[in-house]
């Protein structure tokens, strides 16, 4: 199983990167593709968006069902990427490479229980 | 405890994705649902249905007693190797199962049912048996395994894996089946493609399979035969028919024979016009996937979605739909997908047949 050590994970499956600037960018894990199957419709929340904590925000979509996609962290959305919206399967194929949505965390917000690649494979390999 | 067919172990070391299936340790894909179903449109591929149960009827009157239990008339069955589709009714016309009977001779028919409602059909046929007081007796076949292969180039790679197929199917009709040593060859399927339909003992499924992917066969798990059927307008039973729906209510009308004077289990409770009608459905947007139990509403009042997936041959998601009568092909009805009410049009299905779009 692919869970690359300089990402952080949540429980619902989430993979989250800090840019330097402070956002975050935002994916699904390998797990998750995997566990869905082919996906086939993605929807991603608009830029300008403000999300609470744990909202749910995307959602991911397979031939065979359909999941939602939690916000981290409150803030507001400042990219989506298009790209998979056109093409979900990308993200089968790379599901690092080919993120959803990327957040700048409202001031003093920080994103509670993260995992890091460990506590996340174990999450994963327990289930 | 999950059932296991005699293919288990062959699925499992081609790192197929299982899932329980109606009780069933069954293979879902094995590796991508989308490029299995693309095989089975445009190549060949094959699923394991050993699930499923075939069923001997044998003696006598094994004829009488099916014509009294099935909604479909058997008497259309006139030369043997000839199948028939029918609904198994209850009495107040509920739908126990969907099935296929194959006239093999006058003392003998094959029923092959679902596998989450093989006991109960077992079960059910006893005890109508033991009501209509029949001589026929009912032998299930557990130690039988199932294969469809399917596409259009299924037949000729059949006769490539299979010694002496060719001979006794290459004019073999469809929905007919002939008897090749112990491998029983049914011209059937659940995918809108041709192929065949391989019934044979257990104990020889790993081998033929074996030298079915040597001819090029693609495995193909349940999920792709889910999105095939479903393209190609087939029920599936449990969604799109339960017992507590006609099958007039299901878009099996074509398979009740009402013309005849004879009688069937439920055909009394089918006398009466029914109020709700199957229909297919596209997606007239983007905005997600149709899915089962999602409510539909149109001018003539609330429906709901019975069967619901991406079509992969369109790219559209479709779905299969009870709702009013008075719903008709062409109109646009609102779908609810995660609380916003989508656009649908409504088609006749089947959507897609040998490898062409239809709607």
């Amino acid at each position: 199983m692919n869970v690359p050590s300089n990402l952080r994970y949540t429980e619902s499956h989430e993979w989250i990167r800090t840019e330097t600037d402070g956002s975050l960018t935002i994916g699904i894990t390998d797990h998750a593709q995997e566990a869905l199957g082919d996906l086939v419709f993605i929807e991603l929340p608009a830029v300008g968006r403000k999300l609470k904590a744990g909202e749910a925000c995307a959602v991911v979509e397979s031939v065979k069902a359909a999941s939602d996609v939690y916000a981290p962290v409150a803030g507001e959305v400042i990219a989506a990427n298009g790209e998979i919206v056109d093409a979900p399967e990308k993200v089968n194929a790379d599901a690092y490479a080919n993120w959803l949505y990327r957040l700048k965390p409202a001031d003093g917000a920080t994103p509670a229980k993260l995992l890091d690649a460990a506590a996340y494979t174990k999450l994963v390999s327990e289930a | 405890m999950l059932l296991e067919t005699q293919l288990h172990s062959v699925h499992r070391t081609a790192g197929a994705k299982m899932v329980d299936f109606g009780g069933w340790d069954m293979p879902l894909h094995y590796g991508s649902q989308i490029e299995e179903h693309h095989a089975v449109r445009r190549d060949a591929g094959m699923f394991d249905v050993s699930h499923m149960l075939p069923i001997d009827l044998e003696g006598a009157d094994a004829r009488a007693f099916l014509r009294y239990a099935l909604a479909n008339n058997v008497d259309k069955l006139a030369t043997p190797g000839k199948a028939l589709y029918s609904c198994l009714l209850k009495p107040d016309g509920g739908v126990l199962d969907d099935l296929i009977v194959y006239f093999l001779s006058e003392k003998d028919f094959r029923i092959v049912v679902n596998a989450a409602t093989a006991e109960k059909d077992v079960a059910w046929f006893k005890g109508l048996a033991a009501e209509r007081a029949s001589e026929s007796t009912l032998r299930p076949r557990r130690d039988l395994a199932m294969i469809a292969v399917q596409g259009p180039h299924a037949r000729e790679r059949v006769w490539q894996a299979l010694p002496g197929s060719r001979a006794v199917t290459e004019a073999l009709k469809p929905f007919t089946a002939t008897q090749l040593g112990e491998h029983f060859i049914a011209r059937t399927g659940y995918t809108g493609e041709d192929g065949f339909e391989i019934t044979l003992p257990g104990t020889q499924a790993a081998a033929l399979w074996r030298a079915l992917v040597n001819a090029g066969v693609r495995p193909c798990g349940l999920g792709a035969r889910d999105t095939l059927r479903l393209e190609a307008g087939m029920n599936l039973y449990g969604q799109d028919m339960t017992e507590r729906e006609t099958p007039l209510e299901s878009g099996l009308a074509w398979t009740v024979d009402l013309a005849s004077p004879r009688d069937f289990v439920g055909k009394s409770a089918l006398a009466a016009k029914p109020t709700r009608q199957q229909v297919g459905l596209i997606l007239a947007e983007k905005g997600g996937v149709l899915r089962s139990h999602q409510v539909v509403h149109s001018n003539a009042g609330e429906g709901e979605i019975t069967s619901g997936t991406f079509s992969p041959t369109l790219s559209e998601s479709i779905g299969l739909a009870r709702v009013p009568l008075g719903v008709a092909p062409g109109d646009v009805l609102k779908v609810d997908i995660r609380g916003k009410p989508l656009p649908a049009r409504v088609v006749k299905p089947p959507f897609v047949r040998n490898g062409k779009r239809l709607v």
